[in-house]
C-alpha cells in the first residue's frame, strides 16, 4: 500500500501522456516505487480516463480497474495516463483527440497504435513499464515501431474489469517495457484472477524467464513473409528466427490458410462489438452533458457527433451495419465462422510446433500523416489480428532495424503458454540479438 | 370469429440482489439512484457478473412449467437507445433462452381443463425508470432513476393458445400463484409483472399490445382490442399488423407508429458473459409444494370442501395463513378465512399479509368456544382490520370483546334484560297473556335491541316465556 510519493515531471516532447500525475503515491511490493504508465482506456480512480476521446472529457472514474488495484498493491507508482488512438481505433495514435504521439526513435514517425503513448513513454525512458491494451495488435504494433517489448497475454488471463471496452471478445490488457524481463515482471503482477470479469480464468502467471530453448519447435507461416510484407522486414525477421535456430530451436515452415479472411473477420467483429459498447456514451451520466433543452434523441445524436472522432464514427457505422437485420448472416455470422477457422488452423499448427514466429508489422513505422486511407491502415494489422481472433499469447521483441527504424519479431504460443512465449523472447533478446 | 391470444409476461424475480451486480433490489421508499454501482449505471469499464440465485429462480419456473431446460443457454445484447437504458443495450437472451416447450393447465370458459403451451422463458435485466417531472405529456423534463436498472426479470412467452380475455386473466392468475408458490416473485412490488399481448381474430393480422401492467388491465386491453378489431372487420376494413399501447387510465389501446418504435435490435452474443451451463444447478433444485398438490392435501388433511380448498390455495399467503390458524378448528377456520375474512379484506383493499395470524386464531377460539356470536365475531374482526389498516397495534380479540362489551350475554344477563323489557311494556305482556302471540315477537325484538344483537334470539324467547310464566303467577 502507498506510503510515500514520487515526483513525476517528465519532458514529454513526444506527447506520450494525456494526464501526468506529478506526485504519484507508491509503496512496498514487487514493483515498489517503480513508475508505471497506464493507457488511458484503463480506469483509474480519481484520475481522468478519456480513451483519447472528447466524449469522456471530464470523466473521473469512481473505481480502479483490476489491474490498477494490482499495480497499487505491488507498490508501483501510477505516474500518468498515456495517449492512444481514440477508443483504441487506430494503428498510429493519430486518431487521439489529444493530438498524435511522436515516435522517440524518429519524431517524424508515428509510434504505432493504439497504445502509442505507452510505447513512446517506455521507449523515451519516461517510465520503466507501461500497460497497454491489445485488440488487434495495439500493444505489439507500437512495441515494434518504438523498439520495445510488448506482450498480448492469452485471452482470459488478465481481468478486463475497468478496461473501457472496444471489442470485448478480442482485447486484453498487457505489459510493455524495454526488456523481456521487465515485461515478465509486470505480467506477474497483473495476471490475477478476478471474479468481476466473467471471462477471466484462474491461471496466474508466476514465472521467471529462462533462455534455454533447445528442442523448441518454431513454425514460420508463409503468409507472414509473403505479399504485403516489406521484404527487408521479412529478411530481418527471418534472420532473427535463424538465430533462435542457432540456439537449438527447430524451425519449420507452416501455413495459416484462414489468414485470407482474418482481417475481414477481425474488422467485422471488432466494429460490431464497438458499435454496441460505445452506445453508452450518451451525455446522460458522464462526459460532456447533452443539451437537455432538445428532444433527447436530438441531444443524444448531437453529443455523439461532437464527441466522437471520424474514425470512431466510421467504425460505429460499420459495426451497426454488420449487425443489422438482413446483413447479420452476411457479415457477423460469417466473421464468426472465419474466426473458428482461424482457431482451428492455430490448433492444427500448434499440434506440431510450440511457437509461431513472424514479423509483428509488415513495415517499419509510418511517417506522421502518411496513412490517410483507412483501408491501407487496416491492412497493416494483418499480422497481429490472428492472435486476437485465436485468443493466443503473442509478444513483440525488437530484432533489428530497417532504415534505422526498429523491426519487431512476433512470437505466438498456445493458449495459456505465455511463459513459453516469454522464454523464447528472452532467449532471443539475451543470446540471439547480434 | 375465433379470438387468438398469446402473452409475453415479464416478471421481476424476487432476488435480494440485481442480475449482474451486488446492488440490493429492495429500493422501495428509498431515494432515486441510491441502489446503484458502476455495473448497473453502465459506467465505462464495468462488467456484468451473473447472479446465480436469479438463474436458479428461473430454473424453478422452468421446472414447474415442465419445460425443457437448455444444456447451454446464452446471453445476448439487445441494442437500442433510450435514456433509461444505461449501456445502450439490454442484456437478455435471444436464440438460446433458458428453457423451451412447457405447459400450464387452466380452465377454459366452460370450466374444462386446458393446456396452454409455453414457448420459452428467458432471463433479462430491467432498464432504469424515467420520471417525467410535471407528469405525462406536459412534462417539462425527465429524470432517470437507475434503482431499477439491473433488476432480474424472466420473460415467459406463451403460444397463441388463449381464446378470450377471461381465459387470459385466468392464465395470469394461475401463473402468478405458481410464481409465488415457487418463492421467486413478489407481486406487491411496483412493476413486478408486465404483459405484452398478441391478439388477432382468426384469419386476420394480429396486433401487439404493449406494456400492460395489471391483471385487470390485461382483460380490459384485450376486450377493447377484440371490439376494435371486430368493428374493423364488420366495416370491411383491414386490421393492420402493428404495435399498440394500452392507456391504462382510459382503458383503450392506441397505435404507436412513431419511428423510434421501429427497432432493429441488432442482437448478438454478449461477449462479457460465458454461456450458462445449468445442468448441475438444475438437478439441485427441488420444487416446493405447488397449488394443485396443496389443494389436494388441504382436502385430505383438514377435511375441507373443494371450493374452500381451491380458494385458500389460490394465493400462497392465504394458504400459509390458513395453515397457521387451522389448528383451532380446520372446518371453522376454512369458513371464516375463505368466506368472511377474504370478503372483509377485499372490501378494504387489504392483503392477507396485514392480518396477524395469532390474533385471528384467537378470534376463532372465541367462536369455537361459543364465547361470542357470529355477529359479534364479525364486529371484532372489523375492529381488528381497521386497526391493522391504520397501522396501529392490534388489540387481541378478547380485549376488543371486553372493551366493546361484545361478549355473548349469559342467561343471567338475559334474565335482567328480559325483566326490564317486560316491566317497560306491560301492555304487550298482557296482550301476550291474553293470547296475542305476535306480542311475544315484539318483546323479543325489544330485548335483542337492548343486547345489541349479542344474544341468541332463541335463548331470549325461551327466557322470556319462562319469565312471563312466573310473573303471570303473581
Ligand atoms: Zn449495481
Amino acid at each position: 500500500m502507498a506510503n510515500r510519493t514520487i515526483t513525476f515531471e517528465p519532458d514529454d516532447r513526444w506527447n506520450a501522456f494525456i494526464t501526468c500525475c506529478s506526485r504519484a503515491p507508491c509503496g512496498d511490493g514487487a514493483l515498489a516505487g517503480i513508475p508505471v504508465a497506464v493507457k488511458d482506456n484503463i480506469s483509474t480512480r480519481g484520475i481522468p480516463t478519456t480513451c483519447g476521446s472528447r466524449i469522456l472529457d471530464g470523466y473521473v472514474p469512481p473505481f480502479d480497474a483490476h489491474v490498477v488495484e494490482l499495480l497499487k498493491a505491488s507498490g508501483a507508482a501510477i505516474v500518468g495516463k498515456t495517449n492512444m488512438d481514440e477508443f483504441g481505433m487506430g494503428t498510429t495514435t493519430e486518431t487521439s483527440a489529444f493530438g498524435p504521439t511522436k515516435n522517440p526513435c524518429d519524431p517524424d514517425r508515428v509510434p504505432g497504435g493504439s497504445s502509442g503513448g505507452s510505447a513512446a513513454a517506455v521507449a523515451a525512458g519516461l517510465v520503466r513499464m507501461a500497460l497497454g491494451t491489445d485488440t488487434g495488435g495495439s500493444i505489439r504494433c507500437p512495441a515494434a515501431f518504438c523498439g520495445i517489448v510488448g506482450l498480448k497475454p492469452t485471452y482470459a488471463r488478465i481481468s478486463r474489469y475497468g478496461l473501457i471496452a472496444y471489442a470485448n471478445s478480442l482485447e486484453q490488457i498487457g505489459p510493455m517495457a524495454r526488456t523481456v524481463e521487465e515485461v515478465s515482471r509486470l505480467m506477474a503482477v497483473i495476471s490475477r484472477y478476478d471474479p468481476r470479469d466473467s471471462t477471466s480464468i484462474r491461471r496466474p502467471y508466476i514465472h521467471q524467464p529462462t533462455t534455454d530453448i533447445a528442442g523448441l519447435r518454431i513454425g514460420m507461416p508463409v503468409e507472414y513473409f509473403g505479399e504485403g510484407v516489406d521484404p527487408r522486414v521479412a529478411d530481418t525477421v527471418r534472420k532473427a528466427v535463424g538465430r533462435l535456430e542457432d540456439l537449438g530451436a527447430e524451425v519449420e515452415e507452416c501455413s495459416i490458410p484462414s489468414m485470407a479472411y482474418a482481417l475481414a473477420a477481425y474488422y467485422v467483429i471488432c466494429t460490431s462489438e464497438a458499435s454496441s459498447n460505445l452506445a453508452r456514451f450518451d451525455g446522460v451520466r458522464y462526459g460532456p452533458a447533452a443539451d437537455t433543452r432538445k428532444a433527447w434523441h436530438d441531444a443524444f445524436s448531437e453529443i455523439r457527433w461532437k464527441g466522437f472522432g471520424r474514425e470512431v464514427r466510421r467504425r460505429i457505422m460499420l459495426g451497426t451495419f454488420a449487425l443489422s437485420a438482413g446483413y447479420y448472416g452476411k457479415y457477423y455470422a460469417k466473421a464468426q465462422a472465419a474466426r473458428h477457422n482461424i482457431i482451428r488452423d492455430f490448433e492444427r499448427i500448434f499440434s506440431s510446433v510450440d511457437l509461431i514466429a513472424g514479423p509483428t508489422m509488415p513495415t517499419v513505422a509510418f511517417r506522421l500523416g502518411e496513412k490517410t486511407d483507412p483501408l491501407s491502415m487496416y491492412l497493416s494489422d494483418i499480422l497481429t489480428v490472428p492472435a486476437n481472433l485465436a485468443g493466443v499469447p503473442a509478444i513483440s521483441v525488437p530484432c533489428g532495424t530497417v532504415d534505422g527504424l526498429p523491426v519487431g519479431l512476433q512470437l505466438m504460443g498456445r493458449r495459456f503458454e505465455d511463459e513459453l512465449v516469454v522464454n523464447a523472447a528472452a532467449a532471443y533478446e539475451e543470446r540471439g540479438a547480434a | 370469429m375465433n379470438v387468438i391470444i398469446g402473452l409475453e409476461i415479464h416478471c421481476q424475480l424476487s432476488t435480494e440482489t440485481k442480475l449482474f451486480c451486488g446492488c440490493s433490489t429492495d429500493y422501495r421508499n428509498d431515494e432515486p439512484n441510491t441502489h446503484v454501482c458502476p455495473v448497473c449505471l453502465g459506467l465505462p469499464g464495468a462488467l456484468p457478473r451473473i447472479n446465480r440465485k436469479a438463474v436458479e429462480y428461473g430454473l424453478r419456473v422452468a421446472k414447474a412449467l415442465e419445460m425443457e431446460v437448455l444444456e447451454e443457454s446464452e446471453f445476448a445484447r439487445k441494442n437500442y437507445f433510450y435514456p433509461d437504458l444505461p449501456k445502450g443495450f439490454q442484456i437478455t437472451q435471444y436464440d438460446r433462452p433458458l428453457a423451451v416447450a412447457g405447459t400450464l393447465e387452466i380452465e377454459d370458459d366452460e370450466g374444462h381443463a386446458k393446456s396452454v403451451r409455453i414457448t420459452r422463458i428467458h432471463m433479462e435485466e430491467d432498464p432504469g425508470r424515467l420520471v417525467h417531472m410535471g407528469g405525462g405529456d406536459r412534462a417539462r423534463y425527465s429524470l432517470v432513476d437507475y434503482n431499477r436498472s439491473g433488476i432480474p426479470l424472466i420473460e415467459i412467452v406463451t403460444e397463441p393458445d388463449l381464446r378470450s380475455p377471461q381465459e387470459a386473466r385466468r392464465f395470469l392468475n394461475k401463473l402468478r400463484t405458481m410464481l409465488e408458490y415457487l418463492g421467486v416473485f413478489d407481486g406487491d412490488r411496483e412493476g413486478a409483472l408486465r404483459v405484452d399481448a398478441n391478439i388477432s381474430l382468426e384469419g386476420h393480422e394480429r396486433a401487439e399490445v404493449k406494456n400492460i401492467s395489471s391483471y385487470k388491465g390485461v382483460e380490459k386491453a384485450l376486450t377493447f382490442e377484440i371490439t376494435r378489431q371486430r368493428n374493423l372487420v364488420r366495416r370491411g376494413q383491414r386490421i393492420a399488423r402493428e404495435t399498440r399501447h394500452f392507456q391504462e387510465a382510459r382503458g383503450i389501446t392506441t397505435s404507436s407508429r412513431s419511428k423510434e418504435e421501429e427497432h432493429d435490435y441488432r442482437y448478438f452474443t454478449e461477449p462479457d458473459l460465458r454461456p450458462l451451463r445449468v445442468r448441475d444447478w438444475l438437478e439441485a433444485i427441488e420444487l416446493p409444494e405447488l397449488p394443485v398438490a396443496r389443494r389436494n392435501r388441504f382436502m385430505a388433511e383438514y377435511g375441507i370442501s373443494l371450493n374452500h380448498a381451491r380458494t385458500l390455495t389460490g394465493d400462497l399467503r392465504l394458504a400459509d395463513f390458513y395453515e397457521q390458524v387451522a389448528a383451532v378448528d380446520p372446518a371453522l377456520a376454512a369458513t371464516w378465512v375463505a368466506d368472511t375474512l377474504l370478503g372483509e379484506l377485499n372490501y378494504r383493499s387489504m392483503g392477507i399479509g396485514s392480518v396477524p395470524p395469532d390474533r385471528f386464531a384467537g378470534l376463532l377460539r372465541l367462536i369455537r368456544d361459543d364465547a361470542i356470536t357470529d355477529r359479534g365475531a364479525v364486529d371484532v374482526l372489523r375492529i381488528m382490520l381497521d386497526q391493522c389498516s391504520r397501522g396501529e397495534a392490534c388489540e387481541t380479540p378478547a380485549e376488543i370483546v371486553r372493551r366493546q362489551n361484545l361478549g355473548k350475554v349469559t342467561d343471567d344477563d338475559f334474565s335482567a334484560v328480559v325483566r326490564r323489557v317486560l316491566a317497560a311494556h306491560p301492555q304487550a305482556v298482557e296482550d301476550y297473556l291474553s293470547g296475542k302471540k305476535g306480542a311475544l315477537n315484539f318483546l323479543v325484538g325489544q330485548a335483542m335491541k337492548e343486547t345489541r344483537g349479542r344474544a341468541d334470539p332463541k335463548a331470549i324467547t325461551r327466557i322470556m316465556v319462562e319469565c312471563i310464566g312466573s310473573e303471570g303467577g303473581f
